[in-house]
């Protein structure tokens, strides 16, 4: 096009692990901390892991619609108590496991994204929020009235006797599992992120006109993302009935889940995939921490007051903070 | 004959009860450069809008190299090798100066995605030294280079160049002039929408005048300068 020819300029772009490389890695630190769960070997240590890593998971998976498009989902609990939901239905009417039944929640959950984005994506700011929490209220009226699933008073779902090999107790085996899931939820996170897909997502959330004249698909992008966020949160839900041996709609579509998925990934960060990890294990802990220390009642007011330091004192969450002293 | 690259038809566009447009008839030949000027709200950059896709024109509607546009998304349309700038540089302001230009080689498929090609597409508007900064440290001309170098990565074989000058000192003028000629050169049918009328006489090979929302003016641009409907328009009676 140009008919300039100028000295060729070396990109002194900063050099990246490729994606092979960072599943293999993912799949090391995940050994390395199962190993280290197991070498701790209490019920505690499994129950505190597991209640971390499944808001690593659920804050992972916000962040690929909310913070790689810009599109604010209010209606994380929806999706995370679809999945939890999933595996009652589906064990209860097939016999299946956790493990598969994971694998239909993430179908479930996909399929449930990509249907509410297909109506709500032409929808924008406040309105597209606001139409994810209806999503919520509507998903849980259903299930309160599904007697199937054991509708308001909630379902019992009995964890296997046998343990599966080499865990010695389910509860080690739970939290393997939710290792698992958090590092490829990561993985998966900082390929799109480091993607032509997650370049196309990053245009449109910074403008979508500019990023529809510059040829990207605007529409069918944010699609993926929603089917892709949807079917990884209700992944992060899917072992959720296993955790207690018993679920309800009241806690399954808990207020917690929707804002613990927002408020982790801005804490941490909301455009790349170390943000919501650095945040889901930040805030998480936490809360833990208080639930043992103090009390399990104060968990949102935690989170609340943590969230308002950060909106003041660093909007664009703690890798925020890295990437402005650089 | 040269080819006709884009024909309007009748095209015709109302917000409400207002027209803001209404049958405009068109036709721009590859390689041409068509100034397209009017006062302000004369239906310039809806024009723009309706061609480029962003909206969906009332009545007639447009052919780019022989097919019609009719439903045909934006990016569909910069696919096919229309390209547009913004009146206001409107920079992916998360994404770095050459993370810009990626994203049209690596969503249109009109030229090779590597890095190379955008270094070229840069170097073209001579922000080659700033492929690694963020928009907010461009000055106002360089966003209007990365606009620039946005829409050339496409390949476009039509860029509308919407008041790509306004604001700019009479040197920067003179920098974007010389791009859009060496643009011109290169092959690109240009349509420059601008209110810089020493940048639009020196330019344009041809000016169309639209005045509320109608085409009253199309031909040389001395001649058409100088007709009293136009002078009417910019001066008043």
């Amino acid at each position: 096009m140009s008919d300039t020819t100028l000295p060729a300029v070396k990109l002194a772009a900063p050099r990246r692990m490729g994606h092979g490389t960072f599943w293999l890695a993912s799949a090391a630190v995940a050994l390395l901390v199962i190993l280290a769960l197991r070498g701790i070997g209490s019920e505690y240590a499994y129950f505190a892991a597991t209640f971390v890593l499944q808001y690593v998971v659920l804050a992972t998976a916000w962040n690929i619609l909310g913070g790689y498009t810009g599109y604010v989902n209010f209606g994380a609990a929806a999706f995370f108590a679809t999945g939890a939901y999933a595996t009652v239905a589906f064990g209860k009417a097939l016999g299946l496991g956790l493990l598969p039944c994971i694998g239909m929640a993430a179908i479930v959950g996909g399929a449930l994204g990509f249907g509410t984005g297909v109506l709500t994506l032409r929808l924008r700011g406040a309105y597209f929020a606001i139409a994810t929490l209806c999503l919520s209220v509507v998903l849980e009226t259903i299930v309160v009235n599904w007697s199937y699933v054991g509708g308001s008073r909630g379902a019992y779902v009995m964890r296997p006797r046998e343990v599966p090999w080499p865990f010695d107790t389910y509860s080690g085996f739970l939290c393997a599992v939710l290792v698992v899931l958090a590092a490829a939820s990561v993985a998966i996170a900082r390929t799109i992120e480091k993607s032509r897909l997650g370049l196309g997502l990053a245009a449109l959330r910074d403008d979508e006109a500019a990023a529809e004249a510059a040829g990207v698909p605007t529409l069918r992008l944010k699609l993926v993302a929603t089917s892709i966020s949807g079917a990884m949160m209700a992944v992060a839900g899917a072992p959720l009935p296993y955790l207690g041996s018993y679920i309800e709609p009241a806690s399954a579509f808990g207020l917690a889940y929707a804002v613990n998925a927002i408020a982790m990934p801005l804490i941490g960060g909301t455009s790349s995939w170390a943000g919501p990890l650095i945040g889901a294990v930040l805030l998480s802990s936490l809360q833990q921490a208080a639930t043992v220390t103090i009390s399990s009642a104060g968990n949102l007011m935690i989170v609340g007051v943590v969230l308002v330091v950060f909106v003041c004192a660093a909007p664009h969450g703690i890798i925020g903070l890295f990437r402005g002293r650089r | 004959m040269t080819e006709i690259v884009l024909r309007a038809e009748g095209v015709g566009k109302r917000f409400g009860g207002f027209t803001a447009l209404s049958g405009i008839d068109l036709e721009v030949r590859a390689g041409e450069r068509l100034g397209l000027i009017g006062p302000n709200g004369s239906g310039k950059s809806t024009f723009t809008n309706c061609l480029a896709g962003a909206f969906p024109s009332h009545d007639g509607g447009f052919t780019f190299k022989g097919q019609k546009l009719a439903g045909l998304k934006s990016h569909e349309r910069a696919r096919r090798g229309l390209a547009r700038t913004f009146q206001l540089p409107r920079p992916f302001r998360g994404l770095s100066v050459i993370d810009n230009i990626r994203v049209p080689l690596a969503y249109a498929g009109r030229d090779a995605a590597t890095d190379e090609r955008a270094m070229e597409c840069l170097e073209s508007v001579e922000l080659a030294a700033k492929a690694n900064r963020m928009p907010k440290e461009l000055t106002q001309v360089e966003l209007r280079r990365l606009e620039l170098a946005r829409a050339t990565a496409l390949k476009p074989e039509l860029l509308i160049a919407d008041e790509a000058m306004a604001g700019l000192s009479n040197t920067e003028v003179d920098q974007i002039l010389a791009l859009l000629f060496r643009l011109n050169a290169g092959g690109t049918t240009i349509i420059m929408i601008e209110h810089v009328m020493r940048a639009v006489t020196e330019f344009s090979q041809r000016l169309a005048v639209l005045v509320a929302g109608r085409k009253v003016a199309d031909g040389d641009p001395r001649a058409v300068l100088s007709m009293p409907e136009v002078e009417e328009a910019y001066l008043g009676r």
